[in-house]
């Protein structure tokens, strides 16, 4: 059967645990961190010694932890970039921006336990010898800002931040700083920008990569909230006991965010690969199934940049199996394990853990008209494949969508969304916009066929009929659709 | 109904007075206390844009030249930002400014039905682009992006408070008794 694994959200969910210090110390909190910064140097057989920072690090390495973030690259690596020799300060960024639609994970951990991603971050900059840390909360989480303020203060209350932290020398300091709505700040390098009091513009890479020219252009380590919390749990366990929780390669656990048509979405922390889509979608321990009489249709499962799979659809996945002879495995999409591998050998990804799932209620025009709006609206300017395409695609979509589609649309959607991402654009929103729609349409052609023939050819009206709203959201015989097409486009550009 | 071209003109649109426009001293010093928290003054736009927007309700152009100088920026170095980020404003806003999330799992549970009954309840538009505040001054409605609560959906942000699974009688309920949203709002509206 499967069930939840709870690690990070071990106490967050108890009934009647509270996000204050003192709830989190009575709950065995920040122990690891006194483990973590007296840990005692230690000699190697070759005679080097190990700091305490070396040693963790090494742990963070040997546990495979995998960034939470959206990428899925693994954090030890990401440390091991850092320019230490550069004489600047080093940075570290908790990304807590949780801008990728669907995704509500970092949330539950921000509002119920912050002390836990203090205590992961604080031990992730004693690692790395940072000595002022940030974290980046998204302008919305209002609230979110304030209990990370309260906990940010009640830790230095108790000499766990500020100066000689905990009696052992160590100096560090971390501030809240609240973005202000844009999506674009996800991304490390525009949350950087951003941070600099800039506009969100991600950087150019190379030069710009963050762990040697980042923040200030001095090395900048940039990492998710639950990337952070699996710091605490690897230093209290150990790099290699971490390491088994999970499948090889993709260890530890995931807070799965699970929304749209199921009957119980929530936020679910499963062993990572030890639990399939299906499970996810299906089982009562989790979704527990559609809605009375409804089919699945599609399911997006890894926030709506990742490609959605249909329902039914079955892919094909390269495996080495155990005599190193690689093996092809047909499998139904409902069956993949749920974990980084996989679901990238299958054609998508599981980004930031957000699985959305679609019934037959709703036309896959829509979801992904809805889908295209948004990025349309988030794309930052920089690039005009990315500027000019995603409101490209959003435009053809909000006509498909409202019944003024032209047979050629598809076409044009899959021409457009081809010829934005690999390499074309400096951050990775070029392909992350184009994949819901390099996807959605290859795979419910049908639909967008269909929607595209059923719109009337588009026709100049002489006389654009003062067209009133009520008149355009009044159905059946109400205003033509060439003159609607005409007011609406209109109303929007004012 | 054209796009006004950008420039400092925009900055001008609502009502202001020239004269009076003034930070009072407790919230000069709040944000002087920001801006030293920053290794480089300026980090700390957003943050101090954050803390005027709320106390003035809006970003006026006095308050945008005002960031500036404090920051020591020219004041397109905050116009932009102003521009830019989607959270802040231009106009004053209601007093109830209220963000209903129109990305994907909320449209699935029926936000956008939510809209369209806020904007007709309050005579808005429910198919203009941006925020439109009533005429009364009391209520701003807004289509926003996914505000990282999909398994409430579909949700709503009343200044500060976030609203979890709205139903359309929860919407009848506000509009008829918005006190009960008086507790979110804002230090000083405008």
């Amino acid at each position: 059967m499967p069930a939840e694994y709870r690690l990070i959200l071990k106490h967050a969910l108890e009934p009647g645990y509270t996000p204050d210090l003192a709830c989190y110390l009575r709950h065995g909190g920040y122990e690891t961190l006194r483990k973590g910064l007296t840990l005692p140097p230690r000699t190697l057989p070759d005679g080097r010694s190990l700091s305490p920072q070396e040693q963790i690090r090494e742990e963070v390495v040997k546990s495979g932890l995998r960034g939470r973030g959206g990428a899925g690259f693994p954090c030890g690596l990401k440390w091991s970039f850092v320019d230490r020799r550069s004489g600047k300060p080093i940075y570290l960024i908790c990304n807590a921006d949780e801008s990728e639609p669907g995704t509500f994970k970092d949330r539950q951990i921000i509002y119920r336990d912050p002390h836990q991603l203090l205590e992961g971050m604080i031990l992730a900059c004693f690692a790395n010898d940072v000595h002022l840390g940030f974290i980046y909360i998204r302008g919305e989480f209002t609230e979110g800002a304030r209990i990370l303020e309260r906990a940010l203060a009640e830790a230095r209350d108790h000499g766990l931040l500020g100066k000689n932290i905990l009696g052992t020398g160590y100096d560090l300091d971390i501030l809240v700083h609240r973005g202000a709505g844009a999506y674009i700040c996800g991304e490390e390098t525009g949350l950087i920008e951003s941070l600099e009091g800039k506009r969100p513009y991600p950087r150019i890479k190379p030069p710009y990569f963050p762990a040697v020219l980042g923040l200030y252009l001095c090395p900048t380590i940039v990492n998710n909230v639950e990337t952070l919390c699996n710091i605490k749990h690897i230093v209290a366990m150990g790099g290699s006991e971490f390491a088994k929780i999970g499948t090889p390669n993709n260890t530890g656990t995931r807070l799965v965010s699970l929304s749209g048509h199921v009957r119980r979405p929530g936020c679910y922390e499963i062993e990572t690969g030890k639990v399939t889509l299906g499970e996810l979608i299906f089982d009562p321990a989790f979704g527990g199934g559609l809605r009375e009489g409804r089919q699945l249709q599609a399911v997006i499962p890894g926030g709506v940049s990742a490609k959605v799979f249909r329902a039914g659809e079955r892919v094909s996945l390269r495996r080495r199996g155990l005599d190193g002879k690689e093996v092809v495995e047909e499998r139904d999409v409902l069956d993949l394990p749920y974990d980084f591998d996989t679901l990238i050998a299958a054609g998508s990804m599981s980004g930031s853990g957000a699985v959305i799932v679609i019934d037959d209620s709703v036309s896959m025009v829509d979801v992904l008209a809805n889908i295209s709006a948004f990025f349309a609206h988030e794309s930052c300017g920089q690039c005009t494949p990315c500027r000019e395409g995603s409101l490209w695609m959003a435009k053809i979509l909000k006509r498909l969508a409202s019944g003024r589609g032209r047979p050629r649309d598809a076409e044009d959607l899959l021409h457009i969304a081809d010829n934005i991402p690999g390499g074309r654009t400096i951050c990775a929103f070029g392909d992350a916009c184009s994949w819901p729609v390099q996807s959605t349409v290859s795979k419910f052609k049908e639909q967008f066929l269909a929607r595209g023939a059923e719109g009337e050819p588009y026709r100049k009206v002489a006389q654009p009929a003062a067209t009133s709203v009520a008149r355009l959201s009044g159905t059946g015989g109400g205003a033509h659709p060439a003159a609607s097409a005409l007011a609406s486009s209109v109303s929007t550009a004012s | 109904m054209c796009r006004r071209p950008p420039g400092l003109d925009g900055c001008r649109k609502g009502k202001q007075t020239a004269m009076g426009w003034t930070v009072p001293q407790s919230l000069e010093a709040e944000i002087d206390a920001l801006v030293a928290r920053y290794p480089v003054k300026r980090s700390a736009s957003l943050m101090v844009l954050h803390a005027l927007q709320r106390h003035f309700g809006w970003l006026s152009q006095q308050a945008i030249e005002w960031t500036a100088q404090k920051l020591g920026l020219q004041p397109i170095h905050i116009y932009e930002l102003v521009t830019f980020y989607p959270m802040f404003r231009q106009e004053p806003v209601g007093r109830w400014q209220i963000k209903v999330c129109r990305t994907l799992s909320c449209w699935l549970a029926g936000s956008h039905e939510l809209h369209r009954r806020l904007c007709e309840r309050l005579g808005l538009d429910p198919h203009r682009q941006g925020p439109q505040t009533t005429a009364d001054g009391r209520f701003t409605v807004e289509f926003v992006e996914c505000l990282a609560c999909c398994h409430t959906a579909p949700v709503v942000m009343i200044n500060d408070d976030l609203w979890e699974r709205v139903s359309l009688e929860q919407v009848e309920s506000w509009l008829t008794r918005p006190e009960q949203l008086a507790a979110s709002a804002p230090a000083q509206a405008s």
